[in-house]
């Protein structure tokens, strides 16, 4: 009996001591701190999620689809097409006579997509490649950035609009041309971080301890990257959307019936004389605004991770 | 009492770094800096052997060479009967714990992303992975304990310390795993002097409590006289003179230890300004292009012939007392 | 009159987490040729205090308080102004010397353009005076050196430079803000050395910022001890230093491990710092203090005493033997 009890307040003790331990505020904590105060970037957080949220929610409220033509408007978009909220079409119709509101949808999504892909295909093999080069140094450090300064020194756009003139328009060649240079101007960076983390005090502890080579880039050279990687990703991302609105913008990425936010400003600007401004504004807007958004948030981030700047 | 035990003993110890200069192409074979030359000691357990010397001297070189940190270009480095310096890889790996380092920026030191208990256990967590989680814990506690840091800080990040107490993080993550020697590179000079006399006098209890060896690398001659057994005077990567402490102090023998000796301000006013100090004339030397024979004879007031031909050897001149100049006292 | 007249400067920044107060009511003044000594460690103000008399601050800092020059008051002046005061009457060294060196500019071009600017003086005449205070900083082969970049000199050389450039105009006034902690202890003893031989030739006025009391000990007729942006004690080096009368004065002194004595354990100050951002109301040294009342906690001691020693605590000096 006594000697349950001592267990009991043994435990009891230990749970307290638990309790005892005050709580530490990590950089992540205090940079996000840092960030929330940062009233352009939270907005644009803000803007970002609704038009993700529109993007994907929208299509249940829509009235016609993408693809659906509106015969009574067709030939008379100018008259007829405007924004509407009797006839179902909010956002109006396009010079085809379908229904902007659904083509805008589909072509956030689309570019969205084109943006996160592109920039998580340059995260994952810029920060590996980045960070091998780096840790490992000497010859092989040599021999992988001279690779990177070639494929750099090809002209980039050249390069993909050869790859879908030769493999065919397709959005799938859009992105392995798009992931296949991305990630080159990532690995120099993280490369960069690396050299002067390697060189830092506690790398050189972890070493002196003992502690292997592969736990000492999982564990204090990778978490020390995280912060320009995520900065530099947020940036890459409206970098990405744009390579892709150009692209679509010749003619040459994502094709009917699918659509993106430059294939529309294409086809918006093209038929801006026929007093058709909104085709041309609305996807504008949601280029401007996403592009706008994506600056400030890798603004604020690379305020709130690296402090030490202003 | 039993006889001292050796527990290093670095034998003719050289580190040399390649320099690669402007305008090289990839052939061409890049220069020698000699960082350590020539540096034979031995270390028995539980003793403090201080190295000072100015920047650029390569103390720091020497600690990282005789543990093997740095690639050594020749020499042995006997850590309790075995050669350091030839070992296997797993096998050095194996001796790191009984080895441990403190370095100089106590913040640069700690990884910023991970709490004090995740850098205090690491040693631990390396060198013995099936510790429990328990047993971790409360061996991390512990060594807080013993540092003078409460243990409930324990998942604080290193940032939210003072140098102070980044310091004694260090040590704690240095003594976690109960090594034999740790290596102190200038572990005080970046902190306050009400800090510094903290981390001296704790580095001092430890030691005696723990019978540890240490290595104390400053450039502060005071702060190394008052902590170490031994001081071992380091010019151009050279042993110009290693004795006792009190003897290195009392009686110098080396003109460039006279030098350095009578160069340390002395917090007294009466005394500081009415003693005589010795300028050393001219810069120091490069390492890549070192004098020949005497690497302090470009500066030495007792300058002769010789010098420039022949090295002066380190030569026993007391008991315990040796010295590389021809003309020492 | 003083040459330099501060009277309870205060230096704040503005910081993302609030007011910071880095220096409180400071007072002291400095006669000419006179050595003056601001002691403290990383974070007690002493640097942020000159700064703040030199317009140096950093653009979140604001001064308030008087500093009066030669009875002109310059505190706050306009960059213009206080340009003409930097050059001819009041210059500054600091630690690191190519924080005041350009290093793509050869060093006669850096010290002619000193002179041609504030003296208005002929390239060729602006040069040989140069050459005359390279010489006069003991720095050998001036005439050929004065063409080299500011890296082709070693550490101790460089910081001569940078002397010999803030003596160009001959001020009245030097402030060296840690001038050798960067250097080794022998380059160090030669930086002493000159400063203490240009005081002599020129009768220039020094304030010298350092941690390190040896260095005090060695070359300075006053020395001012500041904590946590305050000032502690200030008295005449000698006195202040056989006979100090401030508990942290006193716990500094024994803290330092000295060459001309073997001691077992050094005597510390316990504790910690205090965190600039949040000052204790009262003394700042009350935390760390084996003396400190209640008293001393919530009020602040003032800075009393005769012209040539005064402390700031509530103890009296009886009380702390």
């Amino acid at each position: 009996m006594i000697v349950a009890n001592r267990d009991k307040i043994q435990k009891l003790a230990e749970n307290l001591a638990d309790m005892d331990d005050i709580k530490g505020r990590s950089l992540w904590t205090d940079a996000r701190k840092r960030f929330l105060k940062n009233k352009a970037a939270t907005a644009s957080v803000v803007a970002l999620l609704l038009i993700v949220l529109i993007s994907f929610i929208g299509p249940f409220f829509a009235v016609w689809t993408n693809q659906q033509i509106d015969w009574d408007i067709l030939g008379s978009a100018a008259e007829l097409g405007a924004p509407n909220f009797v006839n179902g079409h909010y956002f109006g119709v396009d010079d085809s006579g379908r229904d902007l509101f659904s083509r805008v949808l589909q072509g956030t999504r689309i570019s969205l997509m084109v943006g996160v892909i592109g920039a998580g295909i340059a995260v994952i093999v810029g920060t590996l490649y980045g960070a091998t080069a780096g840790y490992v140094g000497g010859r092989t450090d040599q021999i992988m950035m001279r690779i990177v300064d070639i494929l750099m020194s090809i002209p980039y756009m050249f390069v993909i609009i050869l790859l879908l003139v030769v493999f065919g328009k397709s959005i799938s060649m859009l992105f392995v041309g798009i992931g296949l240079l991305s990630w080159l101007d990532m690995s120099r960076i993280v490369r960069g971080q690396t050299l002067s983390l390697k060189n830092k005090e506690f790398v050189e502890a972890a070493q002196a301890t003992g502690v292997s080579d592969f736990k000492i880039i999982t564990r204090h050279i990778i978490p020390n990257l995280l912060g320009i990687v995520a900065v530099y990703a947020t940036l890459l991302v409206p970098a990405m959307i744009l390579t892709e609105s150009f692209i679509s913008f010749l003619g040459l990425g994502v094709q009917e019936p699918q659509t993106s936010w430059g294939a529309l400003i294409n086809q918006g600007a093209g038929t801006i004389q026929y007093g058709t401004e909104w085709q041309l504004l609305i996807p504008l807007m949601f280029f401007v605004v996403t592009l706008f958004s994506f600056f400030f948030i890798g603004d604020g981030l690379r305020d709130a991770l690296d402090p030490k700047d202003r | 009492m039993s006889a001292p035990v050796k527990l290093l003993s670095v034998h003719n110890l050289s580190v040399d770094f390649d320099i690669s200069s402007e305008g090289d192409m990839p052939w061409t074979k890049p220069r020698k800096l000699h960082a350590v030359v020539d540096v034979s000691f031995d270390l028995e357990a539980g003793e403090t052997l201080g190295i000072v010397g100015e920047s650029g001297c390569g103390k720091s070189t020497l600690a990282r060479g005789i543990s093997r940190m740095l690639p050594a270009s020749a020499g042995r480095s006997v850590w309790m009967g075995e050669d350091l310096l030839t070992m296997g890889k797993a096998e050095i790996r194996g001796h790191r714990k009984e080895i441990q380092f403190i370095f100089q920026d106590p913040l640069a030191s700690l990884n910023p992303r991970m709490t004090i208990g995740q850098i205090i256990a690491e040693p631990l967590k390396t060198h013995f992975p099936r510790t429990s989680k328990t047993e971790l814990r409360s061996r991390v506690r512990e060594m807080m304990e013993k540092v003078g840091l409460l243990p409930n800080l324990v998942n604080r990040y290193p940032h939210e310390f003072s140098g102070g107490q980044c310091q004694r993080i260090g040590i704690a993550r240095a003594l976690i795993t109960k090594p034999k020697l740790v290596i102190c590179d200038e572990p005080v000079s970046a902190l306050d002097v009400s800090i510094q006399a903290q981390v001296i006098n704790l580095l001092m209890d430890l030691q005696e409590e723990m019978g540890l060896a240490l290595i104390f690398i400053a450039h502060d001659l005071a702060v190394v006289k008052h902590i170490s057994t031994r001081i071992m005077v380091l010019y151009l990567g050279n042993i110009v003179e290693l004795a006792d402490a009190e003897k290195l102090y009392e009686t110098p023998r080396h003109p460039y230890t006279q030098a350095l000796i009578s160069a340390v301000p002395i917090p007294d006013p009466k005394i500081e300004r009415n003693k005589e100090i010795i300028l050393i004339e001219g810069d120091l030397p490069s390492p890549i292009n070192p004098p020949s024979g005497c690497v302090f004879r470009t500066r030495c007031a007792r300058v002769k012939d010789i010098c420039a031909v022949e090295k002066p050897p380190l030569k026993l001149v007391a008991d315990g007392h040796q010295v590389a100049c021809h003309f020492h006292d | 009159m003083a040459l330099l007249d501060v009277k309870n400067l205060s230096v704040k920044f503005d910081t993302n987490d609030g007011e910071v107060t880095a220096v409180q009511n400071f007072t002291f003044s400095i006669d000419k040729g006179e050595t003056l000594a601001i002691v403290g460690e990383s974070g007690s103000g002493k640097s942020q205090s000159v700064y703040a008399i030199m317009g140096l601050l950093a653009k979140n800092g604001h001064a308030t308080g008087s500093a009066l020059f030669e009875g002109r008051e310059i505190l706050n002046l306009g960059t213009k102004e206080m340009n003409k005061i930097r050059a001819n009457d009041i210059s500054m060294i600091f630690q690191d010397a190519m924080t005041s060196l350009n290093p793509y500019l050869r060093v006669s071009t850096q010290m002619a353009e000193v002179l041609m600017q504030h003296k208005g003086v002929s390239k060729s005449e602006a040069i040989r005076q140069s050459i005359d205070m390279l010489d006069a900083v003991k720095i050998p082969e001036a005439k050929a050196r004065i063409r080299m970049y500011p890296h082709e000199f070693s550490g101790g050389m460089r910081q001569r430079v940078m002397i010999a450039m803030a003596l160009l105009c001959y001020p009245k006034l030097l402030i060296a803000d840690e001038p050798t902690t960067a250097l080794d202890v022998t380059v160090q003893a030669q930086i002493m050395q000159l400063l203490r031989d240009i005081q002599k030739e020129f009768g220039t006025a020094i304030i010298l910022i350092t941690h390190d009391l040896g260095v005090v000990a060695g070359s300075c007729d006053e020395t001012l001890v500041m904590y946590g942006g305050q000032v502690m004690e200030e008295g005449d080096t000698e006195h202040l230093f056989e006979t100090p009368t401030h508990p942290y004065t006193m716990g500094l002194l024994k803290a330092i491990p000295r060459l001309d004595q073997a001691g077992e354990r050094l005597d510390t100050i316990r504790g910690n710092p205090p965190n600039m951002m949040n000052m204790p109301v009262g003394c700042p040294f009350t935390a760390r203090c084996d003396f400190a009342t209640e008293q001393c906690r919530d009020e602040k001691p003032p800075l009393i005493g005769s012209p040539h020693h005064r402390r700031a605590c509530h103890r009296t000096v009886e009380e702390l033997a």
